[in-house]
C-alpha cells in the first residue's frame, strides 16, 4: 500500500527533478546536516546537563528554557530538509533499512521526550542549581544522548546501498526488513 | 612538493587500510558527524550568547567556560577522526577547492576560538562592549560555519 504511493510520490515531476538536481539536491542534503549541530547539538547540551556531565553549575529549568526554542527551531528546519531528501527518493528510501531504523528511533526518541515532560520533568522547580538530578532524569538523559546518537548514525548510513532491494541476493531478513517485493 | 605530501597520506597504512574496508570509512564518519554535534552545539551556545540568545540569564564567562571543554572535547574527535578520513582519500582531497576551503578557514577557525573569542568571553563584562561581543560572534560563527559546509561539500566534489 505504502509502496505503491511512493512508487507514484517517484514519479511526480518535482520528486524526479530534486533526485535529478545538480546543486538544489546538494544544498538541501548540507542543510540538512548542519543543522544537526542546532537541533541535536542543543537538545546534546540539555541531556548532558540531566546525566550532569556538563553545564552543572546552571539551573536545569533555565537550561531547559531557553535551550528549548533553539532545539524546535532546529527540529522544524531537520524535518522540512528531510522530508524533502525523502521526496526526491521515495522508494529507495522507504525500503532502506537505515533509513526505517532510523524512523523507529525517532519515535522512541519522541516517546522518551514525551514520557520525560510528562514524569519526572514535572518536578524541575524542585531541582533548582543541584548538580546532580534524580535517577529518572538523569536515565532520561542517556536514553536521549543514547536514541539521537542512533538515529545520526542510522541516518548517515541511508547513503550507503548494502542492502538496496535492487542488490540480489540478500537474506531473507534483509529482504523482509527493508520490504523488498522479491519475485 | 605539496602533491608528494599528500601522495604519502595516501599511501600510508591507516589510509590503505580505510581505502579498502568497506565499513572503515562509513564508520569513522558516523564519529566525526557526532563529533559535529558537540563541536558545533557548543559553537551556537556560546555565540548565541555573545548575541543575547539562549542561556542569556548566565554570565558569557560561565557560557564560555562550559562551552570551551565542550569546544576541546569536539574538536579531539574531529581530528582524531577526520585525519584518518583525509589519508584514505588525499589525493581526492588534493584536487577539491572545497577542501583546501575547509582547511584553510579550520586553522584561522581554531585560532580565534583560542585566542580572540577566548578573551572576549573571559574579560570583565565592562571592559567589553556589545559591538564587540557581536562582531567576535558573526566570525566566529562565520568560519565555523564555512569549515563544516565546505567540508560537508568536499563529499559532493
Amino acid at each position: 500500500m505504502l509502496l505503491t504511493i511512493f512508487q507514484r510520490m517517484a514519479e511526480t515531476p518535482w520528486s524526479v527533478a530534486l533526485h535529478e538536481s545538480l546543486w538544489v539536491w546538494p544544498l538541501i542534503e548540507s542543510t540538512h546536516v548542519l543543522t544537526l549541530a542546532l537541533f541535536a547539538g542543543t537538545a546534546m547540551l540539555f541531556d548532558l546537563r540531566l546525566t550532569g556531565r556538563a553545564l552543572t553549575s546552571m539551573p536545569t529549568a533555565t537550561v531547559m528554557a531557553r535551550l528549548l526554542p533553539l532545539t524546535r527551531l532546529g527540529f522544524v528546519l531537520m524535518v522540512a530538509t528531510g522530508l524533502l531528501l525523502f521526496y526526491a527518493s521515495p522508494v529507495r528510501n522507504y525500503q532502506n533499512i537505515f533509513f526505517r531504523t532510523k524512523m523507529l528511533l525517532m519515535v522512541l526518541a519522541g516517546l522518551n521526550v514525551w514520557l520525560f515532560h510528562n514524569g519526572i520533568y514535572r518536578r524541575v522547580h524542585e531541582w533548582g542549581h543541584a548538580a546532580e538530578l534524580p535517577r529518572a532524569a538523569r536515565m532520561a538523559g542517556w536514553a536521549s544522548l543514547l536514541l539521537w546518537t542512533g538515529v545520526i548514525v542510522t541516518g548517515r548510513l541511508v547513503a550507503y546501498n548494502w542492502f538496496d532491494c535492487d542488490i540480489q541476493p540478500q537474506s531473507a531478513f534483509v529482504n523482509w526488513a527493508a520490504g523488498c517485493v522479491v519475485p | 612538493m605539496l602533491l608528494t605530501f599528500f601522495e604519502w597520506c595516501e599511501a600510508t597504512v591507516l589510509g590503505e587500510t580505510i581505502r579498502t574496508s568497506l565499513w572503515l570509512f562509513p564508520a569513522i564518519e558516523c564519529v566525526h558527524l557526532l563529533g559535529l554535534v558537540m563541536l558545533g552545539g557548543s559553537v551556537l551556545m556560546v555565540d548565541l550568547r555573545l548575541l543575547g540568545v539562549g542561556l542569556r540569564e548566565q554570565p558569557i564567562a560561565q557560557v564560555a567556560d562550559a562551552g570551551h571543554r565542550l569546544l576541546t572535547t569536539g574538536l579531539i574527535i574531529m581530528l582524531a577522526t577526520g585525519i584518518p578520513l583525509f589519508l584514505s582519500e588525499a589525493i581526492k582531497c588534493y584536487y577539491s577547492p572545497s577542501f583546501w576551503v575547509k582547511i584553510l578557514t579550520l586553522l584561522p577557525a581554531i585560532a580565534f576560538a583560542l585566542t580572540v573569542r577566548r578573551r572576549v568571553t573571559g574579560a570583565d563584562p565592562a571592559t567589553v562592549n556589545d559591538r564587540q561581543r557581536t562582531l567576535t560572534a558573526v566570525a566566529s560563527l562565520g568560519l565555523w560555519f564555512t569549515v563544516a559546509a565546505a567540508g560537508r561539500w568536499i563529499g559532493f566534489s
